[in-house]
């Protein structure tokens, strides 16, 4: 008899009936197809349930179900220390370690008010790069396979493979690294790491330019992109859209650039802005656009990692990284650039435990999906194909 | 060239002077009552599908997909992955026939079946050869085009009968990308059969037939024809469901399109009327417009290269050549380009190919008309 | 806050902000805790917490327009729940603050922002799937990453898990 009954938008509405049976009931309109793009759909990037709402092949709402992927990471942390929190930030969004750990690092480090020796913040600042270079060639390869182009998705992970290469020999692993550590990173990086790194950037830059003939400047895919999905800037803002989203509907926002951290400062590189001229702002193709630009940049990025790094002679990586990590009492929200958007953490520390006594985590994807069901009304089922793609989620990201 | 010219024209090799020598003389075979030599027809091109569908058709597509995606494809089974397709037909003999439940088992079977059937028909008037052809209709050119629209029948069953909404939807999508499509298929190969003058098939062949090889195929032979050539390549992609077409069976959007329910045995049919709907389309545009089974290569002085290449085993030789050109030119497609919307796709249709097949159309009889 | 010590250029920019806010709503809301790591204020009158979001999010000299994130804390010693804002203003002003709004352990309820932010919509859904603090006048609350039919509230100090869950039994 116990009404669960806030539910009540619309057609959806959740009760618990006599027997302790939930119901959940849905209207279907006459004429209208109720279409699930159900948790094993190939181009849902996860386990992602869509439900579509369909008029012919119109979609008149499209609403996302999450959950599929829920781990509980929030609780893990509540019973985990602070050091042993890091590799369950590899595993939310695990196209991007790297980046994932980093941004956890810099809250606990802000709490901890700790100082990072210079030749780690480099080090750091590389492989983040690194792997947002690989985590972009994912996005745009599957985005590709997603419209029907099957080949740039090949020579995209084809490429990925030389980065994951580079990234197993500086931390042991190929995607879940545990690598950067609170106060420090887990191991120096191997003697020729520069130098291969460096010869990779040189043979991946003319590769940048093939994709770019390959797949976005292709006839047809800037048909199937172009004014798809368009996002005005002050609705994605206030959807608290960021990173590349942000940036596809033009507004230059970049916490590398407008909240910097690390030695980001000291680093010279642009943040692409799509104008309109290839694009419509803010459209599928301005997202798509952001990103391909971006690992030029980031690229540029390395190598001025590569040339400005300290040397490593008398170089502890671990020199300061605490033994114990006993946070005084405070809270602290500090975020980080990861490819998909803004990753941040909440974290609340009694001052007493090793443990965390809350630690949020602020997904990027989690929140750039939530503007899916808007920007879904009206369009037809291959543009929500598109739309999804561009958003570029990762499940593990958006439940954690 | 007029059809009077046809018996001046040297067929050697032959069984008298006799065009289709062969395919008439199997019809005339019979055991006792039994018409063997018919049954023998019908089963060439049959075994042909066969065989080219699991070499060249599968196999060839893995390869050449590998090699355009800077990988290898298969190269376990045999040396060089060869064997491959026989491991993966015999994997899928053996595997249960499902049919689901909810199904509606009697589309769900014979949707396959009408499948198969209508794209397996229009190879009874295909020349395979000078001396081969299944049916010798004097509207083959007509029989080939309509024949294919049995298909729709097919999908729609299929889709329909898999008793779900995605299979549906990709049937739907199909029916409406084929039957527009075939209008300016229709109009651009009607180009090449005033060129030809008449709708047989074998007469289209011999009328592109000369000492001079290539410059006696359509395609050369009028400042035009490439406009219909071209027109009815890409309307040929769209009639057979291939990429950049491939809407119905997008891969990421419907799992399979209408042949998402199907596995094992019908869903090698499936896949055999597909491969064998591609070789169809190839071998009409290279019989309409690049020569049939007539030799590409020109009798230059005392090198008489046209000759020493032309009979009924090597005419086989040069249709199948053709044919396979065209399909290696359909994957390359297929791999290179994303997939077209549904309504781009329309309105690639209605409002480009078909206009420019209709100029063509006029173009082509200004040119025959006025220019002797 | 110690005489003599001099806060941050950050904190002092929330200080700035915060004191238009306190100048409109007086005691409706909290003192100022600057400290370095995320200054923020409560918010004391809950009722008052759509108003404030409406006048943080337009007031000229404020245009907090971007909620970076809307937390759900357990204050298992208090027993109260409450949710901690992050806000930010995106292109107009450097500064930043936070906002707590509590709210009591059984049956508490805070009122939505989601009209204000629409980003809150799902954060305040995760929130109540997490905690079980109820969001009025919020347009779709149900749960989000539990399934529909979970019982209890799992990021609670006290939750206990379930013992099974459709025949499927669920303690490790």
């Amino acid at each position: 008899m116990q009404e669960l009954g806030m539910a009540e938008q619309g057609s959806i509405r959740v009760s618990r009936k006599d027997d302790n049976v939930v119901v959940i009931e849905k209207d279907l309109a006459t004429e209208e197809m109720l279409l699930s793009m159900g948790p094993q759909h190939p181009s849902t990037h996860g386990v992602l349930k869509l439900e579509c709402m369909t008029d012919g092949e119109v979609v008149t709402s499209a609403e996302p179900y999450l959950g599929y992927l829920h781990r509980c990471f929030e609780k893990h942390c509540e019973v985990v220390d602070y050091p042993g929190i890091v590799p369950y930030t590899d595993r939310m969004d695990y196209l991007t370690g790297m980046n994932n750990e980093w941004a956890y690092c810099i809250a606990v480090e802000k709490l901890l008010d700790i100082e990072i020796p210079r030749r780690v913040e480099f080090i750091r600042v590389m492989v983040s790069e690194l792997n947002r270079i690989a985590s972009h060639l994912v996005a745009i390869g599957t985005y590709g396979i997603d419209l029907g182009a099957f080949t740039p998705f090949l020579f995209c992970f084809r490429d990925r493979e030389h980065i994951l290469n580079l990234l197993e020999w500086a931390s042991g692993a190929r995607m879940l690294y545990n690598y950067v550590w609170i106060g420090g990173v887990a191991f120096d990086i191997p003697a020729d790491f520069n130098k291969r790194v460096k010869e990779f950037v040189d043979y991946f830059r003319p590769k940048v330019v093939e994709l770019y003939k390959l797949l976005t400047e292709n006839e047809i895919f800037v048909k199937r992109t172009k004014g798809i999905g368009i996002m005005p800037a002050d609705v994605a803002i206030n959807y608290a859209w960021s990173g590349p989203m942000l940036r596809g509907s033009g507004v230059k926002w970049d916490l590398r650039r407008n909240d910097p951290y690390s030695v980001y400062p000291e680093l010279d590189f642009n943040v692409p802005v799509p104008d309109g001229k290839f694009s419509d702002v803010g459209d599928c193709l301005s997202r798509h656009l952001v990103r391909a630009l971006e690992m030029e940049e980031s690229l540029n990025i390395i190598e001025q990692c590569i040339s400005k790094m300290p040397g490593s002679e008398g170089f502890n990586p671990r020199s300061a990284v605490p033994k114990r990590v006993r946070p005084k009492a405070g809270e602290v929200y500090a975020r980080a650039e990861n490819p998909r958007g803004e990753l941040g953490f909440y974290i609340q520390s009694d001052g007493k435990t090793t443990k965390p006594l809350r630690c949020k985590a602020r997904s990027s994807c989690f929140v750039n999906l939530s503007a899916m069901k808007d920007l879904s009304k009206g369009q037809l089922i291959p543009d929500l194909v598109a739309i999804i793609g561009s958003i570029d989620i990762v499940l593990g990201e958006v439940d954690r | 060239m007029s059809i009077a010219a046809i018996s001046q024209i040297r067929l050697p090799f032959l069984m008298g002077n006799n065009l289709n020598a062969w395919s008439d003389a199997l019809a005339g075979l019979t055991l006792s009552w039994f018409p063997l030599g018919l049954v023998i027809i019908a089963a060439i091109p049959l075994v042909f599908i066969a065989l080219y569908a699991l070499t060249y058709g599968v196999y060839g597509e893995r390869k050449i997909s590998a090699f355009m995606q800077d990988r290898l494809g298969p190269m376990e089974v045999g040396k060089w992955g060869i064997l491959q397709t026989l491991a993966d037909i015999l994997k899928l003999l053996q595997k249960e026939d499902i049919v689901p439940t909810s199904a509606d088992k009697f589309l769900f079977v014979v949707g396959p079946g009408i499948l198969f059937v209508g794209s397996f028909l229009a190879f009874a008037v295909l020349p395979f050869s000078p001396a081969f052809i299944g049916a010798n209709l004097n509207v083959g050119l007509f029989y080939a085009i309509g024949i294919v629209a049995l298909e729709v029948v097919g999908i729609l069953a299929a889709g329909w009968g898999s008793n779900n909404k995605w299979s549906l939807y990709g049937a739907v999508r199909s029916v409406a990308q084929i039957v527009s499509y075939e209008i300016p298929a229709a109009i651009a190969l009607l180009c090449g059969a005033m060129m030809a003058g008449t709708l047989d098939m074998q007469q289209i062949n011999v009328l592109q037939s000369g000492p001079y090889g290539f410059a006696h195929f359509y395609l050369f032979q009028s400042p035009i024809a490439w406009l219909p050539f071209l027109i009815y390549f890409i309307a040929s992609l769209a009639e057979t469901n291939r990429a950049p077409f491939d809407i119905p069976e997008a891969e990421s959007e419907l799992v399979a399109g209408y042949f998402t329910e199907y596995s094992g045995m019908k869903f090698a049919v499936i896949f055999l009327a597909e491969y064998g709907s591609m070789f169809m389309v190839s071998a009409i545009i290279s019989i309409v417009f690049l020569g049939g089974w007539n030799s590409p290569l020109p009798n230059l002085g005392s090198v008489a290269l046209y000759d020493w290449t032309s009979g009924p085993v090597w005419g086989a030789f040069w249709i199948i050549s053709k044919g396979f050109f065209f399909i290696f030119v359909q994957m390359w497609l297929r791999w290179t380009l994303p997939r077209l919307r549904v309504d781009q796709l329309m309105y690639l249709c209605w409002k480009v190919l078909t206009p420019f097949a209709f100029i063509s159309f006029v173009l082509t009889a200004i040119w025959e008309i006025y220019v002797p | 806050m110690e005489e003599g010590r001099v806060l941050p250029q950050s904190v002092q920019q929330s200080a700035a902000a915060y004191a238009v806010i306190r100048e409109q709503f007086g005691s409706a809301v909290s003192d100022f805790d600057a400290n370095e790591t995320m200054p923020f204020f409560e918010v004391l009158e809950a009722a008052k917490w759509p108003d404030i979001a409406l006048f943080m999010r337009d007031h000229p000299k404020l245009k907090f327009n971007y909620m970076a994130c809307l937390s759900g804390v357990d204050y298992q010693a208090e027993e109260q729940l409450g949710i901690v804002c992050n806000l930010e203003s995106l292109g107009e002003f450097p500064h930043r603050i936070a906002v707590k709004v509590k709210c009591p352990r059984d049956g508490g309820s805070i009122p939505t922002a989601a009209y204000v932010w629409h980003t809150a919509n799902w954060h305040e859904r995760e929130a109540y799937d997490m905690f079980g603090m109820q969001f009025t006048g919020h347009p779709d609350l149900r749960r989000i990453l539990c399934p529909e039919d979970w019982e209890g509230f799992p990021l609670r100090k006290d939750y206990r898990v379930q013992e099974s869950y459709h025949g499927i039994k669920v303690p490790y």
